[in-house]
């Protein structure tokens, strides 16, 4: 059985865009060195170690393409015997069905994420209501006669 | 940590509503932090998952000692997150319920639990196209961002006085 420690976590970093491939995102965390276990799947990365370590490298992957990019938090570490395929004699590992059925709608989530935030940032520019500078009159006026 | 709202999620498991809790700045109540003390400790008394003769126990406080008991064991790793819930959101028709969380009794309890407990309830239908996707987003982002962001301790202060005026009085 892999060596447990107490006061570390596992993050799962489940990966869903069209710039960040897993292995850019793994690499990334290689060259930050951290010390956590990074262990790559199909769908994105296992992230185990010191929580703060975990949660310092799981923002910096995070901000590659922060909505494409789902994270959750795994109970047994990467590589941990009783969830290993490989000492269990193959077959999907337990949790692998439905984290692949919200792999499939991950796409559609993103792009949702993606319009939310346009949306916010044009309601913050027009959000402001304010009285018109004379200045900024003259210039319309200036602008509408000029035509 | 105490600035955040702690959001129940139904489904326990789910990627996308942990992610979406703790994007708009909650935490989210999942199983995965529960298996996660279990199986992490470093005294295992009963490897190799670490279920001991206390759990059922613990599963006893929420269903009736006729119940199944597998409605019993997840109960022992729910039942406490039911507990510290402050928000919920709910999802309907979740695709895949099989496997360790499939479980309908189960399901069916908690969220009996939960909707009995009269904190914030979103309920929201899983999205199955990409209209129902963005709806499904921004319900749970402005559900998430009603809810407060930071604990002001007012009232925690209020208890904490009354006793000083109390012995005051005597």
């Amino acid at each position: 059985m892999t060596e447990i420690k107490q006061n570390e976590i596992t993050k799962y970093i489940v990966i869903s865009s069209d710039i960040v491939l897993p292995a850019d995102a793994a690499m990334k965390i290689y060259e930050s060195e951290f010390p956590v276990t990074v262990k790559e799947t199909c769908f994105g990365l296992i992230v185990t170690g010191p929580e703060q370590d975990v949660l310092a490298v799981v923002e910096k992957i995070r901000q590659l393409d922060k909505n494409h990019i789902f994270v959750k938090d795994r109970g047994f570490p990467a590589g941990d015997d009783r969830r290993c395929r490989a000492s269990r004699g193959g077959g999907p590992r337990p949790g692998f069905h439905f984290l692949r059925e919200e792999v499939g709608m991950l796409p559609a989530i993103g792009a949702a994420l993606d319009e939310l935030e346009a949306k916010e940032s044009v309601n913050e520019k027009h959000g402001e209501k304010r009285r018109l500078k004379v200045s900024d009159l003259e210039k319309i006026i200036e602008a509408e006669l000029s035509r | 940590m105490n600035f955040l709202t702690k959001v129940f999620i139904y489904p326990v498991n789910s990627l996308i509503l942990a992610d979406l809790v703790e994007r708009f700045g909650h935490k989210p109540l999942t199983m995965m932090n529960q298996v996660r003390e279990k199986v992490t400790n470093i005294s295992l008394d009963s490897p190799p998952l670490n279920i001991t003769p206390e759990d059922p126990k613990v599963g006893l406080r929420y269903a009736a000692v006729e119940v199944p008991p597998g409605v019993r064991g997840r109960m022992a790793l729910i039942g406490p997150l039911i507990e510290e819930t402050e928000a919920a959101i709910i999802v309907e028709n979740p695709p895949t319920n099989f496997g360790c969380v499939g479980c309908n009794r189960t399901n069916e309890l908690m969220k009996y639990l939960v909707r009995s407990k009269g904190v914030p309830i979103l309920e929201v239908r899983y999205p199955e196209s990409d209209e129902d996707a963005r709806d499904f987003v921004n319900k749970i982002a402005a559900f998430l961002k009603s809810l407060p962001t930071e604990n002001t301790g007012e009232d925690t202060k209020v208890e904490e006085k009354e006793p000083a005026e109390k012995e005051g009085e005597k």
